[in-house]
């Protein structure tokens, strides 16, 4: 049954056979475009978080402008990467310089908006007995607000890693490399096998770096004293870090 | 000595509200005030004056001896103790960081800290091995408040403002800290200003009771002053029509006993029960409602008054009705 409606769809032994022997043959160049693809996913975030960190909260200790910041970035979502590319080679030329910076402005908006959410939902009470007993704006600030957000940033920042692997792949298309080479390349000789493995790949990619931030997201809340559902893996970092 | 001194304050909020006129009063070193009246009568907003959470639109804040407004805001709320209802614990902390906050922001050094965190837990009854790696969500409402003491009482505070510590609390976790609390003062002897809605609560916590009235302090005085001479119909409406009970509240025994010997017959407050002979007797700070529901319970006239096991005094039926009458 399951084999005749495999092979009614099209996906038959043969093919998952041709997809091993494809990634078999190209693992060295695919080895290489996920190492790319990497490099410019960690550049963005690294320039992305201090960034969205620092805006989120300064919205957060000047509320008047967290309005116009997060419709900004809110909008910048909108606007398709081509064009985005587009409208930034005339500054950036072509590879990788354009494809990052269009990639920490789509990854604003989680991160940006989480800081600010975590920031701001910290217990009035708490605030209060803070101020009461003495903490200035800054103590406030890295004493209770900053270990209490961690762990919603961390969530923003696993948002915006998906969206990054996603629109990285995009990037190939002006010169950036990384895993979207060999979707372009793909497209362009009609060869199934090389765009059927690289999405799965970049969809592995994804969920890899969404779970790695979840863990480190979980860990946060751990040091926080929250309950965590702890998974074998959380105990034995917990451990480790113990 | 002074410890906390209002001189003609006024707070008016930017809005428009007046929130206390005029206000004028002193606060003595090591005595409980407590500042009582109906929701929105000003009493939390003189409290803030005092470690500048407000500053005052008129008048003077004295804080030692020193206007409160050249003292620097951060230093002076370190120096003084401040306990809310919302307790506002940190949640991401144990209670043994939540109780070092005010000790680190003073730079203490680690191994003073945690004497004074085992030291105040042994104090507030919560044996610091079982009680200091907690998070707060892991206690009782009533432990969290302790620990909300504990907290404010970190730096040895001269004085501590407690805004409706108890005030979320149920009925007989509230009694236990009011009791506690008040046996606490007497070991840490600190100046407190203590605010709560409760007239009950102000004549058992109170040397001295401030009675506010929409912004202003009408009678300012001790619990046995407001009980018999009430300054208006306010006060008299305020502490309530059974205030001839309250009266016995406030009173301890030794202030009403008579001498020993001036009754020749002592011995006969021994009283009998059932089963034979029992003695009775009661110590010189148990309250005169106590005194009263023990003759009630044992069906005497009188009972004796001992201390270190000797016979001091002795109180009277009498003697107590004529204090609860008194004044009425």
């Amino acid at each position: 049954m399951i084999a005749e409606s495999l092979a009614s769809s099209g996906i038959t032994p043969a093919v998952i056979g041709g997809y091993l022997e494809f990634l078999a043959s190209h693992s060295t160049q695919i080895t290489q475009l996920i190492v790319e693809h990497l490099v410019i996913t960690l550049l963005t975030i690294g320039i992305a978080l201090p960034m969205g960190v620092l805006l989120g909260t300064f919205i957060s200790l000047y509320e008047w402008a967290a309005t116009p910041i997060l419709w900004f970035a809110g909008i910048m979502q909108t606007i398709p990467s081509i064009a985005l590319f587009g409208l930034l080679i005339p500054f950036l030329g072509i590879g990788s310089p354009p494809v990052i910076i269009s990639l920490v402005l789509y990854s604003q908006l989680p991160i940006v908006r989480n800081t600010h959410i975590g920031l701001t939902q910290v217990d009035e009470a708490a605030i209060e007995a803070g101020r009461g007993l003495g903490m200035g704006r800054l103590s406030r600030l890295r004493r209770v607000q900053i270990p209490l957000a961690l762990p919603v940033v961390m969530a923003g920042v696993r948002n915006a890693v998906v969206i990054i692997v996603g629109i990285a792949a995009i990037g190939a298309f002006i010169g950036a490399g990384g895993l979207g080479d060999y979707l372009f390349q793909g497209i362009r000789e009609r060869n199934v096998d090389m765009i059927v493995v690289t999405t799965v790949i970049l969809s592995a990619l994804a969920l890899a770096l969404d779970y790695g931030f979840g863990l480190s997201e979980r860990l946060l809340r751990a040091r926080n004293g929250e309950e965590i559902q702890s998974t074998r893996l959380t105990r034995i970092f917990q451990q480790v870090i113990a | 000595m002074t410890a906390i001194r209002f001189e003609d304050v006024t707070k008016v909020y930017s809005d428009g509200t007046v929130a206390i006129e005029n206000v004028s009063y002193e606060v003595e070193e090591g005595t409980t005030t407590v500042l009582v009246g109906p929701s929105g009568c000003g009493k939390t907003t003189t409290m803030k004056l005092v470690n500048r959470l407000e500053d005052p639109s008129g008048g003077t804040v004295y804080y030692e001896g020193s206007d409160v407004e050249e003292l620097d805001r951060i230093d002076l709320r370190r120096d003084i103790g401040y306990v809310i209802q919302e307790i506002g614990l940190f949640g991401h902390m144990t209670v043994g960081e939540n109780i070092a906050t005010v000790p680190e922001l003073k730079g203490w050094d680690e191994s003073r800290i945690d004497e004074r965190i085992d030291e105040l837990l042994e104090l507030m009854d919560m044996p610091p091995e079982d009680y200091c790696d907690q998070y707060p969500r892991e206690l009782s409402g009533g432990q969290r408040q302790r620990v909300g003491i504990a907290r404010a009482l970190a730096s040895e505070p001269d004085v501590m403002l407690m805004d409706e510590p108890f005030g979320a609390l149920d009925p007989i976790t509230r009694e236990n800290l009011q009791d506690e609390f008040l046996e606490l003062q007497q070991q840490i002897d600190t100046t407190i200003l203590f605010v709560t809605h409760s007239i009950d609560e102000a004549l058992k916590m109170g040397d001295k009771i401030a009675i506010y009235d929409v912004g202003q302090v009408v009678q300012y005085d001790t619990p046995q002053e407001i009980l018999e001479n009430p300054a208006n119909e306010f006060v008299e409406d305020f502490v309530g029509a059974d205030r001839g009970l309250k009266r016995l509240q406030v009173t301890q025994v030794q202030t009403i006993m008579s001498e020993p010997g001036a009754e020749a017959d002592t011995g006969t407050a021994i009283a009998a029960d059932g089963n034979g002979k029992m003695d009775v007797t009661l110590s010189p700070a148990d309250s005169a409602q106590v005194a009263l529901s023990r003759m009630i319970q044992h069906d005497v006239e009188k009972l004796p008054v001992v201390a270190d096991s000797a016979v001091v005094g002795t109180v009277t039926k009498d003697t107590i009705h004529n204090i609860a009458r008194r004044g009425d």
